[in-house]
């Protein structure tokens, strides 16, 4: 019978505090100190999980991260965090632990009768069933069986944890705190240099930590003391390296709700190793562990078997696991792999009453749902009643985050296990991550990464060199490989997360899938939280000697990030809801929010939409709003327009590059309406630019493509015409603007500069001036967006409210009112300017219908390209006018276009970009692209909302519905 | 990934925005005719290995500059 007991003294935990939790809902007391794996164990709970397959009882593997079996879910409702490893988590005062993967419990488990479904499961099952000719079926069946088998489930109700993460720099990261971690951090340490090291258990020490001798605890708090006193280190512990990108930048996990992303100058891998299972019929059988989890369970968290342990190896180190438990009194015998171990591994056992039995391993584990007792194999086939099986196949070094970079690892023989392939620029390895093992050499290769790492910092070396504790322990690493067991073994487990057995690889090698990559994807070995710690060497052994290759010639598969499970809120931080994104706000923000604006968001714009003067619904009040400009006067916030200062003795020779129709004969004080094209001759951005002197000009563009457009200008100024004597800076946030429209805004503009002529002939359309009004300058432009006669007023930003407010409080004689985003995106429809709606970064100036903008004269960019075949196509998606001819429907943007002979189908020839209701035609109407364009004038076509079943039929008409002549615009 | 900057030194790649190929000039405004023209715009090497390219620091001085940077590997980057 499985079981462990709490020894008298010893281990790292405090007596003293008993600790309260709950597991499963009831309730536990363990002791500070403990893990929620050992506290488990210190109650007895041995089977604490179900396998994802078969639903097999599962235990505790390892004490470490490698753990597969042992993850868990903590908390209740939002703060529920599902896949906690139990091995490396610190259990705390009135933890609520649910164990996942078995309903109602681990040690009953409805799903279990998997286990006779087995022949069921075979491998590649899920390819077979639901990735082949029935592939749709997958995402049928895929919930199921996710449901019935699968890791921990993520909660369904907002979360209440708080995440956050940091940024930060150091010439030296140091992954892993054991003897070579330590040693590496103490030498960059004291040479200066700043130092973070990483360790992802909860104290410095790695394996030290699980060993009893007083002058390896000595050195190692020494050392932790010594890094704790240099302030140019910082140690985190619960600290994870998850994945290391270019150029030696680190992602750390900080417990569960912390990320640091660490650049780093250097870095040392000191990543220590995992131990390796054996492979052997149920060897998945609670009870069965790794061998040096026993040492750690025993000598940190002070378990020790209750009566006997059985321990299996290949190798010496397991011999350690066996002295420590024969020293705590516990009955050990010693099933050896290999013939002949070393005479002085033999002598010290004969003197601590441990049998060795020579050529032996297992044959099976007996047992119901956990382990009873042992059968060994080899000559000394015996049966031996015990508490617990150590087993140690070797160790397999934690190379995984040196290969992240794409370096693959490369086997060696010695130590039948893969090393890293190489290391990248500035990166070093020290300990048993290189396959040295043994203290000295830990240490040893701890202090001379460090010194590579300061040589490459170009400082000094500490002069103080440290001396390596001698222990008995520290011997050469001898181990002869033993992959597969001599006998039969149905039930023998390579990866035990994903349940894939030795028959797994064999059957996958019978259907082919030879390469590792292959077998990896056909069994599903090496997935999940596992990525290969435990699993990937032995199932790598096992395939290489079916297809009778050296195991190096077998190749190994790409270790990726992240190491470890993480939490998405660790990596999504505070970049969640409204913080997902900047949010943008116009310098009139203020004013519209504290005067009955109602916003929506644009791009990162926060615009107002429209006002509850007029309405409570903006399907009504945008079109009071509409009547309201064409009337009278309102007032619309345009501060989120691009605004560039172009300026320099160069500037009009610059703009008449960039822009397809003429500005270098622009009279000072006037505005044109400008178009520029890309290099591919597709249009990029509209926008009006006027003149203020003859080397300044004022671009604006749309407020979506204010960035690039910038962008674009600095390139071409930089990159390209470094002749050109010209600089632009943006002031886009620097400067506000409003538009003041409709048939009374100059009436409204004159109540509000009383001092300053703005009649038509001092102020003409498209005339700019520059004024000086309450100790700033004013930009008065006569620019219309709705068609009506109308100003724009741009001025500073922190003059914008009160500016607003002037003009409202001068005009408001005349009823001026504000008009927002719906009303003004309207207006203009009627209008006929096109907008972002229909720049949509595929059309060409014809496409628009602007193609006679385009200079004759001079070359503009995109010039060449815009007389390209396909964009002289007169079958082009071209701008239209529609018009709805049935009044009881209606249009919506996005509808599809269809000649009223087609069959509603497909794609159509076109589709509506912008729609609005008309006040002055007292219709729908929109914008839309079409086929053929303005060549299929006058003809009747049909709209089709396919997700509404919607079918309307308009007429196409010239997108200009009002004031054909401009009329208002002049007047 | 690290990116050289030249006016504000060495900064994270997500400052920065990219601009394409820089191994091939751009054909004098108001010359070439309509091939010249598409191979400049449409042609492009697609190396694994060093690559010239334009970047842009957009989130810090503004300033456009030309780095060679293995595709491969992201290694070596050098203005």
């Amino acid at each position: 019978m499985t079981g462990f007991r709490r020894t008298i003294t010893g281990g790292r935990i405090n007596r003293a505090n008993s600790v309260a939790f709950t597991y499963n809902g009831k309730n536990y007391r363990a002791l500070e100190g403990d893990t929620i794996a050992s506290a488990l164990l210190a109650n007895d709970q041995t089977i604490i999980a179900r396998s994802f397959k078969y639903h097999r009882p599962r235990g505790f593997l390892s004490a470490g991260l490698e753990e597969p079996n042992g993850l868990f879910s903590l908390g209740e409702g939002g703060a529920t965090i599902p896949n906690t490893i139990g091995t490396t988590t610190a259990l705390t005062s009135g933890m609520k632990i649910k164990s996942q993967n078995a309903w109602p419990s681990p040690t009953f488990d409805v799903m279990s009768i998997n286990s006779l479904a087995a022949p069921f499961f075979t491998t590649g099952f899920y390819y077979k069933t639901f990735m082949g000719p029935l592939k749709r079926s997958w995402m049928w069946y895929e919930p199921l069986i996710r449901k019935a088998a699968g890791l921990g489930a993520a909660t369904e109700v907002k979360g209440t944890q708080r995440y956050d993460s940091t940024n930060s720099f150091c010439d030296v990261l140091v992954v892993g705190s054991g003897p070579a971690g330590l040693a590496a951090a103490l030498t960059a340490g004291q040479s200066g240099a700043r130092v973070i090291l990483a360790e992802q258990d909860s104290d410095v020490g790695g394996s030290v930590l699980s060993s009893k001798l007083d002058v390896l605890e000595q050195w190692r708090a020494t050392s932790a003391v010594e890094l704790r006193n240099l302030k140019n280190v910082r140690i985190l512990i619960n600290a994870t390296v998850q994945g290391l990108y270019d150029h030696n930048q680190a992602v750390i996990s900080l417990g569960a709700n912390r990320l640091e992303v660490v650049q780093a100058k250097t870095i040392i891998h000191a990543t220590g190793a995992f131990e390796r299972p054996l492979v052997f019929n149920n060897n998945d059988k609670p009870g069965v562990m790794l061998a040096s989890a026993l040492r750690t369970y025993l000598n940190r968290y002070a378990l020790a078997p209750k009566r006997r342990a059985v321990i299996v190896t290949n190798n010496d180190s397991a011999y350690d696991v066996a002295f420590d438990l024969a020293e705590a009194d516990v009955a050990v015998t010693i099933a050896e792999t290999r013939g002949s171990p070393a005479g002085e591994l033999l002598a010290r056992a004969a003197q601590l009453g441990i049998a060795v039995f020579p050529n032996s391993g297992i044959a099976d584990v007996l047992g119901g749902q956990q382990l009873r007792a042992v059968k060994l194999s080899g000559r000394h086939a015996v049966t031996i009643e015990c508490d617990v099986l150590g087993m140690s196949g070797g160790w397999n070094p934690a190379v995984h985050l040196t290969s992240h970079g794409g370096i693959k690892p490369k086997y060696d023989d010695t130590i039948t296990s893969s090393v890293p392939g190489g290391f990248a620029e500035g990166q070093y390895g020290a300990g048993a991550v290189l396959g040295h093992f043994g203290l000295q050499a830990c240490i040893r290769d701890g202090t001379a990464a460090a010194e590579s790492a300061l040589q490459d910092l170009g400082l000094k070396l500490p002069k103080q060199k440290r001396d390596a504790p001698v222990t008995r322990e520290d011997r050469s690493y001898a181990i002869e490989a033993s992959w597969q067991p001599q006998e039969q073994a149905a039930k023998a487990f390579l990866d035990f997360q994903n349940d894939v057995t030795l028959k797994d690889v064999k059957q996958a090698f019978q259907e082919g899938y030879l390469s590792v990559e292959h077998l990896k994807r056909y069994t599903t070995l090496g997935m999940g939280t596992d990525q290969g710690k435990t699993s990937n060497i032995n199932a790598l052994a096992i395939m290489a000697a079916r297809r009778g290759m050296p195991i190096a010639d077998a190749g190994t598969t790409t270790f990726r990030p992240p190491f470890a499970p993480l939490t998405i809120g660790a990596i999504a931080g505070r970049t969640i809801g409204k913080h997902f994104r900047p949010t943008r706000r116009s310098p009139l923000h203020a004013w519209h929010e504290q005067n009955g604006g109602v916003f929506i968001e644009a791009g990162l714009w926060q615009r107002a939409w429209y006002y509850d003067w007029a309405g409570k619904w903006p399907e009504t009040a945008y079109i009071k709003e509409m009547e309201l400009v064409r009337s009278g006067v309102g007032i619309a916030d345009v501060s989120t327009l691009g605004k560039i200062d172009v300026q320099g003795p160069d500037a009009a020779e610059f703009l008449n590059r960039i822009y397809v129709n003429g500005f270098a004969k622009l009279p000072i004080g006037k505005a044109r309406y400008g178009v520029m094209l890309n290099d591919d001759g597709v249009v990029l951005d509209d926008g009006t630019t006027s003149r203020i002197s003859d080397t300044q000009y004022y671009m604006t563009t749309t407020t979506a493509q204010a960035g690039e457009v910038m962008s674009w200008l600095e390139y071409l100024l930089q990159c390209h015409w470094p002749e050109l004597n010209v600089h632009v800076a943006s002031l886009t946030d620097e400067w506000g603007g409003m538009a003041v429209s409709g048939p009374k805004s100059r009436e409204a503009l004159q109540l509000a500069f009383v001092d300053i002529d703005v009649s038509n002939e001092a102020l003409p359309y498209m005339g700019v001036m520059d004024i000086a009004f309450g100790g700033t300058t004013l930009r008065l432009m006569r620019l219309s967006f709705s068609g009506e006669l109308a100003y724009e007023v741009h001025c500073p930003s922190n003059y914008a409210i009160p500016l607003w407010e002037h003009i409202m409080r001068a005009a408001a004689q005349l009823d001026i009112k504000p008009y927002g985003l719906e009303a003004l995106a309207s207006l203009r429809i009627e209008k006929g300017h096109v907008a972002g709606l229909e720049l949509d970064h595929r059309n060409s100036l014809d496409d628009l219908g602007l193609g006679k903008m385009a200079s004759k004269e001079k070359p503009y960019i995109g010039k060449e390209l815009r007389f390209r075949e396909n964009l002289q196509s007169q079958e082009r998606w071209s701008l239209v006018g529609l018009e709805l001819l049935e009044p009881d429907k209606k249009l919506r943007g996005g509808a599809i276009l269809f000649a009223s002979a087609d069959e509603i189908k497909g794609h159509g020839r076109g589709y509506i970009t912008s729609v609005t209701w008309s006040v002055e035609l007292n219709k729908f109407i929109a914008l839309g692209l079409y086929n053929g364009g303005l060549k299929h004038e006058g003809e009747e076509i049909i709209a089709a909302f396919p997700l509404k079943n919607e079918q309307a039929r308009l007429k196409i008409v010239s997108p200009h519905f009002i004031d054909k002549e401009g009329s208002r615009l002049h007047a | 990934m690290r990116l050289p900057c030249p006016h504000c030194g060495e900064r994270d790649y997500s400052e920065f925005r990219y601009g394409g190929d820089a191994s091939k000039p751009r054909p004098a405004h108001g010359t070439g005719d309509l091939k010249t023209w598409h191979d400049y715009y449409f042609l492009f090497e697609n190396p694994k290995g060093p690559h010239t390219e334009y970047w842009q620091h957009v989130l810090g001085c503004r300033q456009w500059f030309k780095l060679t940077r293995n595709t491969a590997t992201n290694a070596k980057v050098v203005v």
